[in-house]
């Protein structure tokens, strides 16, 4: 048999049929859907008369519009327009009979932290939603990917999607990382290294010593943002750790399911002479903590470095680089830690689960946010929420001036009411610095929870190592 | 699905790279349940000003770009999101094409499932066609799918590769799920042996 990656493999299991002109129908193992890209998905299907073919392996959550106050029960503190949406959902899951996690549910939270936390989501499994970051869940060996709306409805209706096979990709990274430095150091600097395009037609496969090296949370980081850099979806092989987290998860297999799954869970790897179609390598010791300037995840440098010039850049990359400098208001030359920040959130699915507040913690422990700053805690799920209370995070958090929310995607796309003002800088453990991401006019600046939490303390954009 | 074979129409440029997502359809615009009226809110960030005042210099409030039907951008376009909203505010506003070195892939497949072409073609190409774009109104392009050709307004013929399937729904308006559904079939026997091989599933 010839030698196959990781993706060959799981491709291989799920391809439910193939056309002469090798477009596949993948059969797709677990369907995660939230509220704002579906509910058109639910209207076509009633508007053709079809149903939810596997209403069993499709999980409902909602999480992008929901406020994350105290006081989200009151349904004023939610819009006319988000509350349709949360409703609308509400109404097909129940209808449909989906598994169902609403607002009320403690379990509710991210879908991307949600799926993975109830073992929904498991090695070598085929896992999709209208949402990119659902690359995440490839942290644990399993196929997973955005789809669009029309997609969404595909899958609804024939638990398949029509996908052609794409490209295989390494990335390597090698050795150990330093201290300070973590898997969102990784994820950043490999989009800094390929571009946010780098990865478009592939498959990412994270290999090498600190990608084993990391915890579970640390890999859906990685994966999390394979997007960022254009794959789809990013991979990790499945290990010990991988097994370890999943085993007497709520949706996990048990007894003699759980056995045969390990047995086909541990053939999950890339053999050694399988074909790559591009390799990228990174030496782990090279990796500095590191923040965006720009308004696109590829502008990424080592906080020790200075803001860019335009004229640092290429092509149409001189162009991209003056308007993200105007837009965000920064002059090159500048020290990036002497960049004086209004705003501090700390959350989402790329930087919202339990490792995450403990990185923030350990900083935070015993100290102060700079007065007047604006700083905020969205734990990814209700169950991180519990969690980080039990281990004393959250009054961490509280003494040091945080605001500790409840569960959401919140201000990191800012479809519920946590936005940036027009010019209001922030630093963000979220996944995107667009134009307006955060709120119109903001400005975002990406990088680790630690980070975020030195920031915080010190009212600028701070390298982490020196808090250490 | 609308049918797409051939298209002359304005074509307007945004030599800009990485227009993603956010730019093309900003979140506070996802918050609807149905897929049509987006066109006006296409860009919005970039259109209107913070009173929702029309600003001048942006190419599709420029009097000669208004009934713009195809677009001309830079490399990556529509990275970012999965938002199907972004090909449904394009295809609202009227446009049909979009030109670019290189698209992001949900966004690109995302394309196809509402009646849009999206063509790849190597940049010298696009700067090509940036110039054709720049001139106006009165410059058209053609698109024929059929043939798999951009025309310039100076006669200038450029062939684009596309997916013969994705084609071959494009140009019939072909409904996805009704063509799966003929393959039942073998959805209903690979259900069947998963079930054996990976109960778990």
């Amino acid at each position: 048999m010839s030698p196959k990656t990781l993706y060959d493999k799981i491709w291989d299991a799920h391809v439910a049929h193939e056309a002469d002109d090798g477009t596949c129908l993948l059969y797709i193992d677990r369907h995660l859907v939230h509220e704002v890209t579906s509910p058109q998905a639910f209207e076509g299907l009633r508007m053709t008369g079809r149903t939810v073919r596997a209403p069993d392996k499709t999980i409902a959550v909602p999480d992008h519009n929901v406020p994350t106050t105290l006081d989200r029960a009151n349904a004023k503190t939610m819009t006319e327009d988000s509350r349709i949406q949360v409703e609308a959902l509400d109404t097909n899951a129940k209808e449909f009979g989906l598994h169902y996690y609403p607002v009320t549910d403690v379990r509710q939270g991210i879908v991307h932290i949600v799926g993975p936390e109830q073992g929904w989501t498991l090695p070598g499994m085929t896992v999709v939603c209208g949402d990119s970051h659902t690359a995440t869940h490839g942290a644990f060996g399993a196929l997973a990917h955005g789809i669009g709306t029309s997609e969404v409805e595909h899958v609804l209706a024939t638990q398949t999607l029509i996908q052609r096979k794409g490209k295989n990709m390494k990335v390597e990274i090698t050795g150990k990382l330093a201290p300070g430095v973590t898997a969102k150091d990784i994820t950043l600097s490999v989009i800094g290294a390929t571009g946010t395009a780098g990865g478009t037609g592939y498959v990412i496969e994270y290999c090498g010593e600190a990608i084993r090296e990391l915890s579970m949370e640390g890999r859906m980081t990685v994966c999390n943002m394979a997007i960022e850099g254009g794959a789809r979806a990013g991979l990790i092989a499945p290990d010990e750790k991988t097994f370890d987290y999943c085993k007497g998860r709520p949706h996990a297999p048990k007894g003699a399911q759980w056995e045969a799954a390990l047995d086909w869970w541990k053939t999950l790897y890339s053999d050694d002479d399988a074909h790559w179609d591009k390799v990228v390598t990174l030496k782990g010791e090279d990796i500095a903590p590191v923040v965006t300037w720009g308004t696109s995840p590829e502008d990424v440098l080592p906080i020790t470095a200075n803001v860019p010039a335009a004229s640092d850049f290429k092509g149409g990359k001189v162009g991209a680089a003056q308007r993200s400098l105007d837009y965000m208001g920064l002059t090159s030359g500048t020290p990036l830690s002497e960049v004086a920040i209004d705003t501090v959130f700390i959350g989402s699915c790329t930087n919202g689960r339990i490792e995450d507040l403990r990185a923030a913690a350990a900083i935070l422990k015993g100290k102060k946010i700079k007065e007047g700053m604006r700083a905020m805690i969205v734990p990814g799920s209700g169950l991180v929420r519990a969690q980080a209370e039990e281990e004393g995070l959250a009054d961490i958090f509280k003494e040091a001036g945080f605001e500790w929310r409840l569960a959401g995607c919140s201000m990191c796309l800012a479809m519920n009411p946590d936005q940036l003002s027009p010019g209001e800088r922030c630093a963000a453990t979220s996944n995107r610095n667009f134009e307006g991401r955060q709120g119109r006019g903001g400005r975002t600046h990406l990088m680790s929870p630690a980070m975020a939490a030195a920031a915080a303390i010190t009212g600028k954009l701070t390298d982490v190592r020196t808090m250490m | 699905m609308d049918k797409f074979d051939t298209l002359t129409g304005i074509a307007a440029p945004m030599p800009m790279i990485n227009i993603d997502t956010d730019m093309i359809i900003p979140k506070q615009f996802l918050k609807t349940i149905k897929r049509s009226g987006l066109g006006v809110n296409l860009f919005d960030e970039m259109r209107y000003d913070d009173n929702g005042k029309e600003i001048p210099d942006f190419v599709l409030n420029k009097p000669q770009y208004r009934d713009a039907e195809i677009l001309v951008a830079g490399d990556n376009f529509g990275c970012g999101s999965s938002r199907e909203h972004a090909p449904w505010a394009i295809k609202d506003f009227g446009i049909r094409c979009v030109i670019a070195p290189s698209f992001a892939d949900i966004f690109y497949n995302n394309c196809f499932k509402n009646g849009i072409l999206p063509i790849a073609l190597p940049q010298e190409q696009v700067d090509v066609l940036m110039k054709d774009a720049e001139k106006g109104a009165n410059a058209r392009m053609t698109i024929d799918l059929e043939a798999q050709t951009v025309t310039t307004s100076d006669g200038e013929s450029l062939s684009f590769e596309l997916d013969s399937f994705k084609k071959h729904c494009l140009m019939n308006g072909l409904d996805d799920i009704g063509l799966t559904m003929e393959k039942v079939a073998a959805i209903d026997s690979f259900e069947t042996a998963v079930a054996q091989s990976r109960p778990w599933v």
